[in-house]
């Protein structure tokens, strides 16, 4: 439980800690809150030989109202998700979420960016990101890009990412005034990851679906956008029949592992039951 | 206000300033736990000292072809690497363990546990040791592993332990199999299987208490610190029995024992967990020894989950005989052990299987049997009593279990089932059939009173509508409540059948008073956050009358302390608490003749009085225990030794049987397997009651650790021997979040052989926790037909429970 050593590296723009992402190579990695890659480090399944720190960019941090997006900078602790008014009133699913992460003392450390670009299915917000159609903003060596959410995840650990490029910020387009929304999350104590999780965002009109998305958190290699699962639900009534089908379809997407959270089969049927439940709090939250 | 009021309230004033027995005196020792002013074995900080850090198995069982430590040597700030081929001249390659066996320090020949220790890298400091770990380069070649302790025996199992393979006869006598260690019986095997033969109703179950571990927040760590010049070591470690220690210590070191120092700071909790003797400790010994520095050993809690002590893994086949009006006739139990590679467990000497013969319980049951097999597997060693008497968890949740399981059977209230089998208050002392004596106890008057509070009526018809309602489709969620009535067996114990490698299990006491009227107090006994500083100043309080603040009670420096055998299976407060009382009357008895000299009277007109004896009919005529104490060091009587102390080793006659009736009302959801604690009730009878505070507080921690195995808490291993879940990620040690609240009440039975008639408590509320959780589970499922439903009770298997019974259709 004692990491490799490393050398530390602590630049002050964004500029600088991508010229020294470039010139270091592969062997670093980069550091937000360090609340995933130390506890890696720590028992040695990463030993990167270099951390750059992004902690000293000032101008990671914040959010912000832009038209009809809210935008998070990278280094915005998850603590920080819970307390902006902004985000309460125009997203609240995302203080909802980030309650449920870790616990206050790395929420505190945890940042926003590194939950998203950490690339590990136990995450709460990749999933979130997808079901609200989150678009990340990365700068690299050769400049800037933008990758959507829901393009983002490739396998465990493994994104859209190249080597070298920083999470800069993430648009995030605000839903309408009327949603409902839930994030349900099933795990065995606080602090823990999910065995099975679901973010829910829908609109309703006259008792009608109008819209619908969902995202599933820890029951595959990567978070999951449940978009049949959305769909079969959109001009329903939410009624039994819908819903089971919805619950059948998102299930069927699921492909968990079998680990100390429960078999594959509890924790797809618990992805289910996780959807069931986020649709009716979303359903009883949305105005129209 | 007439003069009888203000004697009694003088009195009364008097009586309050000691903080004697029975008042919720706050623990001194939190003043500098709660400041971070504690000082545990890696505060420690010596001079020129190197840290340990040990190469450990991948494999759960495999031979080791060769070992080459050339590149770690060569890394910058090695010291040295210890493999067993060094130790093995100093005959320190294996170490004896308290149950009669022998365990690898380093392994040889062979792995036999995943993560087993294989060599000890000494470096300049804790991140080089690590480093270096990772560059001993050792070869293995895999062998073919056991991990389930039922194929063990199996007549192609493959062998385990080749370093004894021809030795047919153990410690506890004749082994069946190479992979077996002993098989322990007690009980009349005849009689019992007459009963059942003839029985109206039986009940069968295998009732498995799964394999799990303590979880102190400090883990296991040593100092090892040899003085070359003067031939002496000096071992700091997170001792639970630190004289123990020394003596094993001397023993396989040839070290004399007078040169041996042993102290254990403050411990950060043990559990069980610090009782035995770890390759930690030995490599840190032999490291000093041969290089002439401390060296230090601090396990991570990895290392902690998956290698030093693990607790349970008894796989109970247990049987009850009754009468079809419910009266149990007869018990029949047939453990089988799962210790690990090596026999470790932490027992008294002659006890294999620890106390599981208790497993008759409350229950006045006049014929039993218990066999019990031990067998080795490829999982670390250990058998610890994990917050609880030896083996008494496993034996409590047996009977609690199966008297479930018979109410069931007989369609009879459980509680009902238990009243109508309890021991009666006139049969104690009570002889079990399994051979022990029960000092004393009343558990019909600690059942109604539980019953009463919790309002057990009340409960069941709630459940009975509860159910319906499920049944009818209109609730997803089942109620359980969940009873345990257990007997304890603590305060290990009489001569006659409790030794440690053939030492006594008694405890001792020294007690001094300075001439100023302060005591010094030092118990052979070892605190490890049971609050003995506080606890056994107020025994000696309210014996010889000086306040619990001007007494200072120290344990664990094996040069200072009396020899004790130290502190686990609840055994402080009834041996060296004795031990305590009876030296303090004999302090008090000397006392007397001073007073007797000073006040110039015969010693029989004297009586005592809270803090001072006075002279009969004469109350104004007296002198307090401060002045006596200044008179033993200026004016003792004539031929009499000056000075005011005494010693006590005190050998128990008996051991002592704390009880209690626990309640829990528990919800379910069915659909994810949830299990919410709505209500839990704690009645303990622990006789006399020290300091009602720490009892409560010993109740809630007990509790939590009890929840904490019934609901989800295991060390388990997959099919190839690797260790699942050690580290906190996954071992459920469960958050103020999601611990229940606990409601806490007690009757009192003293101990009528103890000196001040207490029994010990820290153990209790774990041992009956386990059954009252797990019944409260099995109850919620009963009327569904779910039969035994085993521990652990986390959301998944719950979950599988209503799978198989088809509820989520
Ligand atoms: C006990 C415990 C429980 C936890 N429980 C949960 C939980 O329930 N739910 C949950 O979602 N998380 C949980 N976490 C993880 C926690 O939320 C982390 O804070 C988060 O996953 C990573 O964010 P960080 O700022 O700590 O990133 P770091 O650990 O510093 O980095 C994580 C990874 O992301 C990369 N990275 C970080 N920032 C950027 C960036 N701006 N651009 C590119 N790459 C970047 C790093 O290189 C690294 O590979 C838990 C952590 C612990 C220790």
């Amino acid at each position: 439980m004692i990491p490799g050593t490393f050398d530390y590296h602590r630049p002050a723009s964004v500029e600088d800690a991508v010229a020294l992402l470039a010139r270091l190579g592969e062997d670093a990695n980069i550091l937000a809150g360090g609340h995933s890659l130390i506890p890696l480090m720590k028992t040695r399944l990463a030993s990167p030989e270099h951390l750059v720190d992004l902690s000293g960019i000032g101008n990671l941090k914040g959010i912000s109202v832009k038209g009809d997006e809210v935008v998070i900078g990278a280094m915005t602790t998850q603590f920080e998700l819970i307390s902006s008014e902004d985000l309460g009133r125009h997203i609240p699913i995302i203080a909802e979420t980030s309650r449920l992460i870790a616990d206050p003392q790395i929420r505190y450390k945890g940042t926003f960016g590194g939950n998203v670009a950490n690339g590990d299915p136990g995450n709460d917000m990749p999933a979130l990101m997808m079901c609200l159609g989150g678009i990340y903003s990365v700068t690299g060596p050769d400049g800037s890009r933008e990758i959507a959410a829901r393009d983002f995840y490739q396998g465990a650990y493994f994104t859209a990412l190249e080597h070298g490029e920083i999470l800069t910020a993430v648009r995030i387009p605000i839903p309408s005034p009327d949603h409902g929304y839930a994030y349900e999350k099933l795990k065995r104590k606080v602090g823990d990851y999910a065995t099975a999780a679901a973010a829910v965002v829908i609109t309703m009109a006259g008792g009608k679906c109008t819209s619908a998305s969902i995202g599933l958190t820890n029951v595959s290699e990567t978070p999951l956008w449940a978009s049949d699962a959305a769909a079969l639900l959109v001009g329903t009534s939410l009624d039994k029949a819908s819903v089971d089908a919805a619950v059948a379809a998102a299930e069927a997407i699921t492909q968990p592992a079998s680990d100390m959270r429960g078999p594959a089969e509890y924790r797809t049927k618990m992805a289910g039951v996780m959807v069931r439940r986020a649709l009716e709090r979303a359903q009883s939250r949305a105005k129209g | 206000m007439n003069d009888q009021t203000k004697i009694d309230q003088d009195r009364a004033e008097r009586t309050e300033k000691l903080q004697g027995m029975g008042c919720k005196r706050k623990r001194v020792e939190d003043v500098r736990f709660t400041q971070g002013k504690g000082s545990y074995v890696d505060d420690l900080k010596l001079p020129g000292m190197l840290f340990g850090d040990f190469v450990r198995s991948p494999h759960a069982h495999a031979r080791i072809k060769s070992i080459d430590t050339s590149r770690a040597k060569a890394l910058p700030g090695v010291v040295a690497v210890l493999t067993a081929a060094d130790l093995k001249p100093l005959g320190l390659h294996y170490m004896p363990t308290l149950a009669g066996d022998v365990q690898a320090v380093l392994a040889e020949e062979k792995v036999l546990f995943q993560n087993q220790e294989v060599a000890f890298v000494i470096a300049e400091d804790r991140y080089i040791a690590s480093d270096a770990t990772e560059l001993v380069d050792v070869e293995y070649e895999a062998l073919p592993c056991i991990v389930d302790p039922f194929k063990s025996m199996d007549p192609d199992a493959p062998i385990l332990r080749e370093d004894i393979k021809d030795k047919m006869v153990g410690a506890h006598g004749p082994r069946k199999h190479p992979n077996h260690i002993f098989e322990w019986q007690i009980g009349d095997k005849e009689a019992t299987d007459a009963v059942f033969a003839k029985a109206d109703v039986t009940i069968k179950e295998m009732l498995v208490d799964h394999r799990t571990h303590p979880s102190p927040l400090e883990t296991c760590q040593s100092v090892a610190s040899f003085d070359k010049v003067k031939g002496e070591l000096t071992l700091w470690g997170t001792f639970q029995a630190p004289h123990v220690i020394r003596t094993v210590v001397s023993l396989i070191s040839g070290l004399p024992e007078h040169k041996i120092h042993v102290i254990a700071p403050d411990i950060g909790g043990g559990f069980g967990n610090k009782v035995g003797a770890y390759a930690g400790y030995v490599c840190s010994v032999v490291g000093s020894i041969v290089l002439g520095v401390p060296v230090k050993w601090v396990e991570d809690r990895m290392e902690n989950l998956s290698t030093t002590s693990f607790a349970r893994d008894y796989h109970m086949t247990t049987e009850l005989a009754a009468t079809k009006d419910g009266k149990i006739q007869a018990m029949r139990v047939h453990v089988l052990a799962d210790h690990g590679a090596f026999d470790a467990c932490a027992d008294p000497s002659k006890w294999p299987a620890g106390f599981m013969n208790i497993c008759t319980g409350s229950y006045d049951i006049p014929t039993a049997h218990l066999a019990v097999d031990g067998v080795y597997t490829n999982k670390a060693s250990g058998g610890v009593a994990y917050r609880c008497s030896f083996r008494v968890t496993e034996a409590v949740f047996a009977i609690e279990r199966a008297v479930e399981l018979l109410a069931d059977k007989l369609g009879m209230d459980a509680a009902e089932l238990r009243i109508k089998n309890f021991i009666k208050a006139e049969q104690f002392p009570y002889q079990s059939a399994l051979g022990w004596e029960y000092d004393s106890g009343d558990y019909h008057t600690a059942m109604k009173k539980a019953m009463d509070t919790i309002g057990y009526k009340e409960l069941r018809e709630e459940q009975a509508k509860k159910r319906d309602a499920f049944k009818r489709g209109e609730t997803r969620e089942l109620m359980g409540i969940g009873i345990s009535f257990f007997t304890e067996i603590v305060g290990a114990g009489p001569a006659k059948n409790c030794d440690i490698l053939g030492i006594a299990m008694f405890d001792s006491a020294e007690i001094r008073i300075h001439p100023t009227g302060s005591v010094i107090a030092r118990m052979g006994t070892k605190s490890q956050g049971q609050g003995h500083e506080t606890t056994y100043a107020q025994i000696i309080a309210t014996e010889i009358g000086i306040p619990a603040d001007d007494i200072m009670i120290e344990e664990g420096n094996t040069d200072t302390a009396p020899y004790g055998l130290g502190t686990y299976g609840s055994r402080s407060t009834p041996v060296a608490g004795a031990a305590t009382a009876v030296a303090a009357r004999k302090i008090k008895a000397k006392a007397q003749m001073i007073a007797a000299h000073m006040l110039e009277v015969h010693e029989g007109d004297l009586e005592w009085d809270v803090d001072r004896f006075r002279v009969k009919g004469l109350p104004e005529k007296f002198k307090t225990m401060k002045e006596i104490a200044w008179a033993a060091y200026n004016n003792p009587p004539p031929n009499m030794e000056p000075g005011l102390e005494a010693v006590n080793y005190y050998e128990p006659p008996n051991m002592t049987y704390p009880f209690g009736a626990y309640f829990c009302v528990m919800d379910i959801d069915v659909d994810t397997g949830v299990a919410k604690t709505r209500r839990f009730y704690a009645l303990d009878d622990c006789g006399t009651r020290i300091n009602p505070m720490i009892i409560e507080g010993q109740v809630h921690g007990g509790l939590t650790e009890a929840f904490a195995c019934a609901m989800g808490q295991e060390i388990r291993y997959d099919e190839h021997g690797n260790v699942m879940g050690a580290s906190f990620m996954d071992f459920f040690l469960p958050t103020a979040v999601e611990t229940p609240h606990w409601e806490t009440d007690h009757t009192v039975t003293p101990s009528p052989h103890h000196p001040i008639g207490a029994k010990g408590v820290g153990e209790s509320p774990h041992v009956g926790g386990v059954p009252c959780f797990s019944n409260a589970v099995n109850d919620a499922y009963a009327f569904l037909g779910a039969g035994h439903i085993q521990m652990p009770h986390d959301a998944w298997r719950l979950w599988t429970v209503g799978q198989k019974l088809g509820l989520h259709n």
